[in-house]
């Protein structure tokens, strides 16, 4: 093909001048089009901003965020980090954040795991399992999560017994009542630093034994087995450790005082309501995004590794399943987003998250719309860029490499 | 073709964005009378305060003052279009011009009245913050609550008079924070919480509505001061006065002993000069607000007074039945607070 500046001159003759040639230039045309947009875009953004600032003056609304250092006020019925009603709204947004984030980060390992199953399962050439997936994923994936939210929450969390009638699990290791689900929470001591120090050494040296086994095996053929090892590492040197330091742990139960159980470790019902609705409902989508995945593998692998001797399940785990990542990944982060996104529904059920905590109490107390907003926002479209920036980069090492 | 959407998409905005700074100059007044209706800011349905019943109506309390300064205004109590939003939004859509008032159980505080660009015109009601438990728990004083979960609505100002309240008492508590009333009211009807807070005029409200009211009771403290009353926008004093006066001819004519029964009949034969003076037989108070000199009258006659709006949605014979007799809402001259200036 001719170059485009060539195509023109001989289409209107070498005398023409520069300015039209360049105009016939598509490359050129292109970069001005977009100079002129983009100057439009900054402009209208700029026009919405001052005209914003201005209409707000002129209502008498104040601006800015000088009020993330006032003192806050109020209290927080669930809070990962410390917080004290005298703490300032900036510490409200912090609580909300590491709520959101609990929730989700949770969420997104749950989803997986089960979605995998579900996903597996509908594949499978049992006909009572694979029917029970495949119901399992149209129920859930087409009834609205608010809806889901609702059911586990007024449905199942809320007509468990009153603290005083109690679930008490494995001896009262365990409470579940419509307050909560309680666990007995282990409490470290002075000296139990150096037990973790010993853990992290014991995980530090179990993944060097993989890989000198590794890298033996792909040496000679032969893997040698280093679980003694590492159980040594992992599980004895930690254990003596401990019990050397004089075991500095102790056990707080949860015990019922008052209205309800005290100590230990707890979260209420809403949080455990939008977790399993989240795991539950994003889990559908996971089985289906891992069922294409599979199928999109070709069945010639699957036969290539059988005739190799291969059993089902290492065929799975090592022909399938990687190749089966290239078609899943990409669809999983946009899944992984959206437990991100949807957990802000956490607002119905008084789940205090960051919409709860920052878009409902702080913008009532504190009136700052926009900045409120506009800090909201910017969070969730960091964790979002986050999340897809991390499994983009996972993505790009799982993708067939061409040569 | 990615290009052409980007641009409309610029163009649309900034459009919209013109859109919306313009067309603030005319009075709310003439604005609403031009318009022929009056936009009237209410809550979500709250028994007795703003209720909308099978044929899409408003009644209540609060209502009735949206209702009472239409009838002013535009001497029809029923040209108004209601607008419930949730109680988050409630400033920004005041203050956005979405509404021409709000009247729905708002509480009148420092800081929403100088720092959203709101003014609050005066009290309809005297209502403080209490705490609703059931019968069953026993408890008997708010002194008894170190450690409950406590049901409380977001968006309000109860949140903060909450974590005080326990903070002064030395007490620890665990707020159950919900955004919508009906989801909360189904946690405490099942026990997710031990306490349900709100304002009382609100508890008792809600609480005419559960299963079996009997069942529940309203303890006797109250935590704060909450001051109800309807809102304008800042920066119109004429339309903030036609409010407000609304509210005061409805005092003043309970106090005068004028009703929706014997206006006529006031108006044509009282001999009391103020009587004459807030019905538009004499004087000229109306200019001032910009109003023809029967709009007290419309507000009495098509209304009533404060004294029978308060029977008529909220007082001992209904449902929500809150005793006004002995409480702060009973006028001043039956020791409470309920109290006007003079109409001279």
């Amino acid at each position: 093909m001719n170059s485009p500046v060539r195509a023109g001159n001989t289409a209107h003759g070498p005398e023409r001048s520069r300015f039209s040639r360049m105009a016939s230039d598509p490359k050129i045309r292109g970069l001005v089009a977009q100079a002129i947009v983009g100057t439009l875009i900054v402009l209208a953004g700029y026009y919405l901003v001052s005209q914003t600032i201005y209409n707000m003056e002129k209502r008498g609304l104040t601006t800015g965020f000088d009020f993330l250092s006032s003192t806050a006020g109020f209290s927080i019925g669930f809070h990962l980090i410390d917080y004290q009603p005298t703490d300032t709204f900036g510490r409200v947004f912090l609580v909300g954040v590491v709520n959101t984030l609990f929730v989700s980060v949770i969420a997104i390992i749950f989803a997986t795991l089960f979605g995998f199953i579900m996903g597996i399962a509908r594949l499978s050439h049992n006909w009572l399992i694979a029917r029970l997936a495949a119901s399992y994923v149209e129920i859930v994936r087409n009834t609205p999560l608010l809806l889901q939210i609702f059911v586990w929450y007024l449905g199942v969390f809320t007509l468990l017994p009153p603290p005083k009638q109690a679930f008490e699990l494995v001896f009262g290791v365990f409470v579940l009542n419509n307050r909560g689900f309680y666990a007995t929470a282990a409490v470290p001591g002075e000296l139990f630093w150096i037990t973790g120090i010993a853990i992290i050494a014991g995980l530090a040296l179990t993944f060097m034994f993989r890989r000198a086994a590794r890298a033996q095996r792909e040496a000679t053929g032969d893997a040698p087995s280093y679980a003694w090892k590492a159980l040594a590492v992992l599980v004895a040197a930690p254990a003596a450790v401990f019990v050397l330091t004089g075991a500095p742990l102790t056990w707080e139960v949860p015990t019922l005082k008052g209205f309800n159980y005290q100590g230990g470790w707890a979260v209420p019902p809403p949080f455990l309501a939008l977790l399993i609705a989240l795991t539950v409902y994003t889990s559908a989508f996971i089985a289906e995004i891992v069922r294409a995945g599979i199928q999109s593998v070709g069945k010639g692998q699957t036969e290539a590794a059988l005739s190799l001797g291969l059993p089902r399940s290492r065929t799975l785990k090592l022909v399938v399943i990687p190749q089966a990542m290239r078609a899943i990944i990409p669809p999983l982060i946009s899944q992984y987003l959206n437990i991100v996104k949807n957990s802000s529904l956490a607002v119905a059920i008084a789940y205090p998250d960051l919409v709860g905590l920052w878009m409902q109490t702080s913008l009532n107390q504190a009136g700052r719309a926009i900045e409120i907003v506009a800090t909201t926002m910017l969070f969730y479209m960091v964790v979002s860029l986050s999340i897809s920036g991390l499994l983009n980069i996972y993505n790009r090492r799982v993708q067939l490499q061409e040569r | 073709m990615k290009l052409k959407h980007t641009v409309m998409a610029a163009a649309a905005l900034a459009v919209g964005a013109t859109a919306s700074a313009q067309a603030k100059d005319k009075s709310t007044l003439q604005v609403v009378q031009d318009r022929g209706y009056m936009n009237c800011q209410v809550g979500q349905p709250n028994p007795g305060f703003y209720n909308l019943d099978s044929n899409g109506n408003w009644s209540g309390h609060d209502v009735a003052f949206c209702r009472a300064v239409a009838a002013a205004v535009l001497g029809d109590p029923s040209k108004i279009e209601f607008q419930s939003v949730t109680s988050q939004v409630r400033f920004t859509s005041l203050a956005n011009g979405e509404s021409d008032m709000l009247s729905r159980t708002t509480t009148w505080t420092a800081t929403r009245d100088t720092q959203l660009g709101l003014d609050f015109t005066t009290v309809t009601m005297y209502d403080g913050q209490g705490f609703l438990v059931s019968k069953e728990s026993g408890i008997t004083s708010s002194k008894e609550l170190d450690g409950a979960a406590v049901c409380v609505l977001t968006g309000t100002t109860t949140e903060l008079n909450l974590s005080d309240y326990f903070r002064s008492q030395g007490m620890n508590f665990k707020p159950v924070t919900f955004e919508d009333v009906n989801v909360l009211i189904e946690t405490f009807l099942k026990g997710g919480c031990d306490v349900y807070t709100n304002d009382k005029s609100g508890l008792a409200s809600r609480r005419s509505a559960f299963p079996d009211p009997s069942k529940y009771t309203i303890l006797p403290e109250t935590i704060s001061k909450e001051p109800l009353g309807p809102v304008v926008r800042e920066g119109d004093n004429q339309w903030g006065d036609i409010v407000r006066w609304s509210v005061f001819a409805m005092i003043t004519a309970e106090e005068l002993g004028i009703n929706s029964g014997n206006v006529d009949d006031m108006r044509a034969n009282s001999k009391n000069p103020e009587v004459r003076r807030l019905l538009g037989a004499e004087g000229n108070l109306h200019t001032g607000l910009g109003l023809s000199n029967d709009w007290a009258y419309n507000i009495i006659k098509m209304v009533g007074n404060y004294g029978e709006v308060y029977e008529r949605y909220i007082g001992e014979k209904t449902p929500v039945n809150i005793p006004r007799a002995g409480s702060l809402n009973a006028l001043w001259t039956n020791g409470g607070l309920i109290y006007s200036p003079p109409f001279r």
